[in-house]
């Protein structure tokens, strides 16, 4: 390996400059061309007073009357919540919470009363919210077959090995395999609402149209198309560990069933953080004169099947309306707020220190 | 067989010297071919650290436990980086190829059973005869067997070997010098025994067996590949080594790489980062131990552990690794390749440069090396040679004194003289402005002509007239050269010479002098005679020479004339030019043989000649007549004082280190205005003994302590006077304005003096002992000029080398000779000026150009951009993949340390190298502050280069914490928002992917917003660039997350729909917009604070400095202040000893061929060997230049 300085060119070179008749010599000035010769026409900003002062103040006049919108906006909005994990021993779940087991096909009922202090106008979203449960973590994330969720066949009988440990149970593959779908929520909430007059009358809660439309119809498709049997279709496979029934009997709507049911597909959309929402129901506005929800006294009924106590976790029901903007946000308006007025206080502060200190001789000599 | 010791060669036979195996003739540069390519290239890329790094990383991700990334995220980059790697060493080495394919094919005339044939070099074997023809390459490394010249001699030009441009003299044994023609060597069948192959160019040792003789061979006998024969018809050499093994490529060894202190800086920081990478990941190990301790073993039932893990302990070790894969962007690969990017487009951006090409010489200034260009912006210490660099190395006849009259104007003020119709032989490139001088020519004055005549005659030039007329003459020395020229014009041309006899055309006559001496130039001497007899045979001595000496031996009468004449001396050398004063004596018939007699009897003399011979010259060369003095201007190039004038005002300390005498360079050093009049001291440093050298260094830097104490005192006494004087003035006026502040800093400019030290090249030798070095450099970095005369090559480098030890300075050198080379490659850039001493110190130097003046516009203009733009891109580079990564740490807090990314696994792939790799290479290729006018207008704006203030460890976590600031906002702020928000239809909006997308889209905003807040010169390709890759990443976004690419791959894609649910979200933007304002505000309001209250780098104040430098900067014109000390500017540029070979008629037959090495001040070691020759006795003495011997016998 001869890696050397030496060139046989460079021994060339000379005798092309020495030697009689070293041929007509190429002219080799650079061109002139604006790219070459570094003069290409140039927008060249500076940091002035006259652009940077303005830029703070109209920052601050924008953000300010966002940020009063986002908060009113924000504060209009209804929302309820409530604790339904029974670790207390005051908790109606509390029994339920105690005696869970995995082997348990009996699941175990506690009724929550609950009290609405206005009334809830246009539709209103029922969420199940989790704490303390790490739907984010790595191994967790990738724990899914997205092939076989998409309805391909191969990956129903073989699914990827990304499903371990959930991927096979006796030799025969899980569908859907994974973690995540191994562990969805299946507490049932249903919701009454206790009339002055004594009767408790159910509120209609629709389980469709709370998931993505990419995923109900692009991500998530049942093998064999949408109208197969289901049942035909998902033979030879196992239901995940944890689940009650197979995967082809979570609704009876065939719309709604299999891998493209929405209760699935919207556990299936894991979160960014360990505590969380996820749509569970929507309750539509039918009468334009009533409110959806009036105030009064109402009924959740929770068919207690998920257990989080093992680790720590808390589980919610939450019920909210929504504005433009989604639903109660409060921390959006007040940072918009913050964030205005300390541009235009830093406006004002930068404008004081440049009008006593500083340098203002700058485009005085600049045009020397 | 062992050949290690000795190498046998015999001639005419391949068999035997096969067996030897010799390296053939065959050259490979190259590196590979198509079949070692890819391995080769791979396995020498993966030698570098980076490389490695990252291909180790690549194998973490192969391990499924550990893998937080796909395979792709590691191996697209890596493999883009190693792809354009690699396609540039393919081209190069392709070149490489070419031109070894071009040598190796090259014909050479092989002597092969008997006849001359045609061979390929590749093909000729060690042991061959070959024939070379005149201006031919020597193929291989030769034993010179026979040439048509007589003595077996011939010419060799080793401007390729060593970088000297004369010619050397090569002389073959002198048995095989009469084989002569193709048949007698064919039967020649000589054995060589000699060394194995090495790399000394100036020895070779071996010996002929031939006819059961033995004959010692030496260098002489040697032809190198490499040379050019010159001169000499043909000649036939015994191949002795050929190939890798010849002295050429034995001493092509591998360059020293030079890396540049940004260089340094950024292996430094990475290796910090590095250590920052392994904190983080042990601080999110230690985490994930706890969390997995605390939280995941409960959470088993929704979460089982990996197989092989079973206790926190194992995951939290593999967490590690995870989470170095994910932080490990930090580092990312893309760093090396954008910078060699940004340093590549600048060294093209140097090489297009209208304003550094020369239309004289046509050549473009080049950046020979594509590494080093931040660092042009960074140089302290400007080490530069003298002749050739500062100066054209041409002389011309500028003014002369006769007989007390001085002639020669401003070259401005009158046209130049015609002389074609007064003289046809007059040289048309000579410019003369005086006509009076012609007149006095034309009207015959004795003196004048007696002026001429002398210049006609007492020289050691040679001329060579092709044809009627067309003189050409061949001077040692371009003064000498001048002033024969000048002679020749005015009428008085010389035309021939014989060993005996020197004709001339005088006016038109042709006159012959019969030349009975020549009194030989030396140092000692500083002049020269000749003892000429005129046609009516009177004798006289022409005499040439120093003014000091030569003023001490006119005769008494001489008085009034020798008064005007030192007086028009004086001037002329405080004007920069060389001087010489001119003499002459009669001498009657009786004192010229009773001279003779004496100058005989000392030449024989065998102990002790020269000694003799000066005594004999100084016997005769007195009581002269004065009849003049010439002077000779040597012409600085174009541009030289201003530049230096500007690189000085640049703060950047200039030395001069040339092989010049001390008057030269200390003339030259007034003429280019590092030294000046108004200088506070000189200090000349020329002790012969280390404790003189010692004392005067001590003094020197005495003087000034004692100056700079007693200045700060009379300042400090100023100021206070100042203010006293000021506080009384204002309690009288009320509310008058204070005394204006100007006169007072002029009086403290004055004040602080100026020194330039010159040191002499054997008092230097003392200096640069280990115990003295310290003290040299104390004392010559307190002077603002420094020279150093008479200095070798090798001191040259050791000077540069004691800057670089002591200063911790960027150093750049600057020459054009081979001299000069030692100095080109040790200093920190090497700039090479391709001028007339070949291309020596062009192939050594980093940068070239051909003239001296271009050096600010490589420094001020392209050194600096290059040192901002690379700042600017660094410090911008680490802040983006900080406020990138660190995201993946805040997150991990929130996901159980489990390494999960923030980020789809394609933004992470592509972040580096498509969203964000363009803009912020614009920038570093095309950011302009000011332009490049402005910056040439004010050198101050240099300054921060020097100190390093644009891009150092500070500044480095500025960005670095800006950088972390950023993904604290990134992170948190879609944190608090989307942890409770919902799309407008009830979905909630904090799911993994829609806080993806957010961050993500957040961060290149974000980033993106701050490229444009750091690009300060918006040329088309800025814009292009930056709204290009902003377009980018959501075109590309969209792409991704689109339903065909889902239903093709559906494991691959997992965000299908992400891009369009998650920004079709009123609330998503104004998060985002929230998010980049809490960036990006502070940075605002800090930049504008930092432009408005202390605007180092701002142009204005710059500007207003700059003006009071300029008010400040003294006025033109105080020639003729200097009074008392005279400079003595004498012009004799050559070595001694050419009287004695022109008088013994040696080198008459060489006048027609080797003349042109004359004019090479390095020309003395084949007249060297030519005297060795005669005295054999003699030791080999040190070549002319630099001979402490000499001036130590005296």
């Amino acid at each position: 390996m001869m890696a050397s300085s030496y060139s046989a060119k460079d021994e060339d070179g000379h005798i092309t400059v020495s030697g009689p008749g070293g041929g007509t010599l190429r002219n080799k000035k650079p061109e002139n061309t604006a790219f070459k010769q570094q003069r290409l026409p140039a927008w060249q900003p500076i940091l002035t007073a006259g652009t940077v002062l303005p830029a703070f103040f109209i920052i601050g006049l924008i953000f300010i009357p966002i940020g009063i919108g986002l908060y009113v906006t924000s504060n209009n909005i209804k929302e309820f919540e409530i604790d339904y994990t029974g670790d207390d021993t005051s908790s109606p779940c509390y029994n339920c919470a105690q005696n869970f087991s995995w082997n348990n096909t009996k699941s175990c009922t506690c009724i929550i009363p609950f009290q609405l202090d206005q009334p809830y106008e246009s539709n209103v979203f029922m969420y199940y919210g989790l704490s303390n449960f790490y739907q984010n973590h790595r191994r967790y994330v990738k724990s899914r077959d997205d092939s076989q969720l998409n309805g391909n066949i191969d990956s129903l009988k073989k699914p990827s090995k990304e499903c371990e440990p959930y991927a096979s149970v006796d030799n025969k593959p899980i569908a859907p395999c994974g973690a995540i779908a191994n562990s969805m929520f299946n507490d049932t909430l249903k919701l009454f609402y206790n009339d002055p007059n004594g009767t408790s009358v159910p509120i209609l809660l629709t389980s469709t149209g709370i998931a993505w439309w990419t995923d109900k119809h692009v991500k998530f498709r049942n093998p064999g198309g949408n109208n197969a049997n289901l049942t035909a279709v998902f033979q030879g496979t196992v239901k995940p560990v944890n689940w009650h029934r197979p995967v082809y009997e979570l609704d009876t709507d065939p719309e709604n069933n299999g891998f493209i049911n929405e209760d699935f597909i919207v556990w299936m959309r894991t979160a960014a953080l360990p505590t969380f929402r996820k749509l569970y129901r929507i309750i539509q506005k039918n009468n334009n004169m009533a409110p959806t929800l009036p105030r009064g006294n109402y009924t959740l009924v929770v068919d207690y099947n998920y257990p989080v106590r093992s680790f720590e976790g808390r589980k919610r029901m939450i019920l909210s309306t929504i504005s433009w903007m989604g639903g109660k946000n409060p921390f959006l308006g007040i940072a918009y707020i913050t964030v205005g007025s300390v541009c235009f206080f830093l406006g004002v502060v930068l404008l004081v220190i440049h009008h006593k200190y500083g340098n203002r001789n700058n485009s005085a000599n600049i045009s020397n | 067989m062992c050949v290690c010791e000795e190498r046998r060669v015999r001639a005419n036979d391949r068999e035997y010297n096969e067996k030897f195996q010799y390296a053939s003739n065959c050259i490979m540069t190259s590196k590979y071919n198509i079949i070692t390519f890819l391995p080769v290239n791979l396995f020498e890329q993966f030698q570098e650290v980076a490389n490695t790094y990252f291909l180790f990383l690549l194998i973490l991700q192969l391990i499924p436990q550990i893998s937080s990334l796909s395979w792709f995220t590691t191996i697209v980059p890596l493999a883009l980086v190693l792809s354009i790697t690699a396609v540039k060493d393919a081209t190069d080495d392709y070149f490489r190829h070419k031109s070894d394919n071009q040598v190796n094919n090259r014909q050479s005339q092989v002597l092969i059973r008997g006849s001359l044939q045609n061979e390929k070099w590749m093909n000729v074997r060690v042991g061959d005869i070959i024939k070379l023809e005149n201006n031919q390459f020597v193929a291989a490394d030769l034993l010179l067997l026979s040439s048509t010249e007589p003595h077996g001699l011939c010419y060799i030009e080793t401007a390729e070997l060593d970088g000297e441009t004369n010619m050397k003299v090569r002389q073959s044994v002198s048995v095989t010098s009469e084989l002569g023609d193709p048949n007698n060597l064919a039967s020649f069948d000589g054995e060589v025994v000699c060394e194995p192959p090495n790399n000394k160019l100036d020895r070779f040792s071996g010996t002929l067996y031939w006819r059961e003789k033995k004959y010692s061979l030496t260098n002489q006998n040697m032809l190198l590949r490499g040379c050019v024969l010159r001169n000499t018809e043909a000649c036939y050499g015994l191949v002795i080594f050929a190939g890798p093994d010849t002295k050429l490529m034995q001493n092509s060894g591998r360059t020293k790489f030079k890396r540049t202190s940004i260089d340094r800086l950024m292996n430094t920081l990475v290796l910090w980062i590095f250590g920052f990478l392994v904190c983080m990941g042990m601080i999110l190990a230690v985490g994930n131990a706890g969390w997995e301790k605390e939280v995941g073993s409960l959470f088993q039932s929704y979460l089982a552990w990996d197989t092989p893990v079973n206790n926190f302990l194992f995951s939290a070790f593999l967490s590690f690794w995870s989470y170095v894969i994910i932080l490990n962007t930090v580092v990312p690969i893309s760093l090396y390749v954008s910078v060699e990017v940004i340093r590549l487009g600048h060294s093209y951006f140097i090489n297009w440069d209208q304003q550094m090409f020369c239309s004289q010489c046509n050549t473009a200034a080049e950046a020979r090396t594509t590494t080093l260009n931040e660092e042009l912006g960074q140089v302290e210490y400007i080490f530069s040679d003298k002749t050739g660099t500062l100066t054209q190395n041409i002389m011309t006849f500028n003014k002369c004194s006769i007989n007390g009259q001085s002639y020669g104007k401003d070259t401005h003020t009158t046209c130049r003289l015609d002389f074609t119709p007064f003289n046809p032989l007059a040289d048309p490139d000579f410019c003369f402005y005086d006509d009076k001088l012609l007149e006095s020519v034309k009207v015959g004055d004795s003196c004048t002509h007696e002026f001429f005549r002398l210049l006609s005659l007492c020289h050691t030039v040679m001329s060579e007239e092709k044809s009627e007329g067309e003189l050409v003459y061949k001077a040692q020395s371009p003064d000498e050269g001048a002033l024969v020229t000048a002679a020749r014009n005015f009428g008085f041309v010389f035309r021939s010479r014989t060993p005996g006899t020197i004709t001339t055309t005088e006016m038109g006559r042709t006159v012959t002098y019969s030349l009975l001496a020549i009194l030989d130039f030396n140092n000692i001497r500083k002049r020269m005679s000749v003892i000429v007899r005129n046609p009516e045979g009177r004798i006289r001595l022409y005499c040439k020479g120093a003014d000091t000496v030569l003023l001490e031996r006119l005769h008494p009468c001489n008085q009034e004339v020798m008064s005007i004449t030192s007086d028009h001396l004086n001037e002329y050398a405080t004007d920069g030019l060389r001087t010489l004063a001119l003499a002459y004596r009669d001498l009657s018939e009786d004192e010229w043989e009773a001279w003779s007699e004496s100058h005989r009897f000392a030449d024989k003399a065998t102990d002790c000649r020269e000694d003799r011979l000066a005594a004999a010259y100084e016997e005769i060369e007195q009581n002269m007549m004065l009849l003049g003095a010439t002077a000779i201007e040597d012409k600085l190039q174009e541009g030289v004082p201003e530049t230096i004038a500007v690189l000085s005002l640049a703060n950047i300390k200039i030395w001069v280190l040339t092989g010049d005498k001390q008057e030269t360079a200390v003339n030259i050093g007034y003429s280019c205005k590092m030294l000046t009049d108004d200088m506070t001291e000189v200090f000349i440093i020329s002790g012969h003994t280390v404790q003189s050298v010692r004392q005067e260094l001590r003094s020197a830097l005495l003087m000034w302590a004692l100056f700079v104490f007693l200045s700060r005192r009379a300042r400090e006494r100023m100021i206070e006077l100042s203010r006293r004087r000021g506080g009384g003035v204002g309690k009288q006026l009320h509310g008058s304005p204070p005394p204006p502040p100007l006169p007072l800093s002029n009086l403290m400019d004055n004040i602080s003096g100026e020194f330039a030290l010159v040191i002499n090249g054997h008092s230097l030798a003392h200096a640069l002992e280990a115990d003295m070095e310290a003290e040299f450099v104390s004392t010559a970095c307190a002077c603002k000029a420094v020279i150093c005369c008479r200095v070798t090559p090798l001191q040259k480098a050791q000077v540069v080398e004691l800057i670089k030890k002591h200063k911790k300075a960027v150093t750049l050198a600057i020459g054009d000779g081979a001299n000069d080379i030692s100095m080109i490659k040790s200093a920190h850039i090497g700039v090479g000026i391709s001028g007339q001493e070949g291309i020596q110190a062009v192939l050594a130097s980093d940068y070239s150009f051909s003239q001296f003046r271009f050096l600010q516009r490589l420094l001020l203009v392209h050194g600096r951009w290059s040192y901002l733009r690379m700042c600017r891109f660094l410090c911008y580079f680490f802040y983006k993949n900080f406020a990138f990564t660190m995201v993946h740490f805040w997150f991990g807090f929130f996901c159980g340390f489990s390494a999960q990314t923030v980020y789809d696994q394609y933004f992470i792939t592509l972040f580096n190298i498509v969203y964000t790799s363009l803009p912020v290479l614009a920038m570093g290729i095309f950011d302009q502050d000011v332009p490049d006018h402005r910056s040439l207008e004010y050198p101050k704006l240099y300054e921060p280069g020097q100190l390093n203030l644009l891009f150092n460890k500070r500044e480095f976590f500025i960005c670095i914490a800006q950088g972390i600031y950023t993904s604290v906002v990134l992170f948190f702020v879609p944190y608090a928002v989307l942890s409770n928000a919902t799309q407008s239809n009830g979905v909630p909006l904090a799911d993994y992917q829609t806080f993806a997308v957010t961050t993500a889209t957040a961060l290149v905003i974000v980033v993106s917003v701050q490229i444009v807040l750091d690009t300060g010169f918006w040329t088309v390709f800025n814009h292009v660039f930056v709204w290009g890759s902003l377009g980018s990443y959501f075109i590309i976004m969209f792409a991704l997350h689109s339903q065909t690419l889902f239903r093709i791959f559906p494991n691959q894609f997992h965000f299908v729909g992400s891009a369009q649910s998650t920004l079709l979200q009123p609330v998503v933007w104004l998060t985002i917009a929230l998010a980049t304002a809490i960036c990006i505000v502070p940075v605002l309001a800090f930049r504008f604070l930092k432009l408005d209250l202390k605007p180092q780098l701002s142009d204005t104040v710059r500007y207003t400095q700059l003006v009071r430098q300029k008010r400040r900067k003294p006025p033109e014109g105080r020639l003729g202040a200097r009074g008392g000390s005279r400079r003595s500017g004498y012009a004799f540029a050559h070595q001694e000893g050419f009287g004695e070979l022109i008088t013994s008629g040696k080198n008459m037959r060489l006048s027609s061929l080797a003349l042109a090495s004359f004019a090479s001040r390095h020309s003395s070691s084949w007249i060297d060997t030519l005297r060795r020759k005669k005295h054999t006795h003699t030791p080999p003495s040190t070549s002319g230049e630099c001979s402490p011997e000499t001036n130590q016998i005296k």
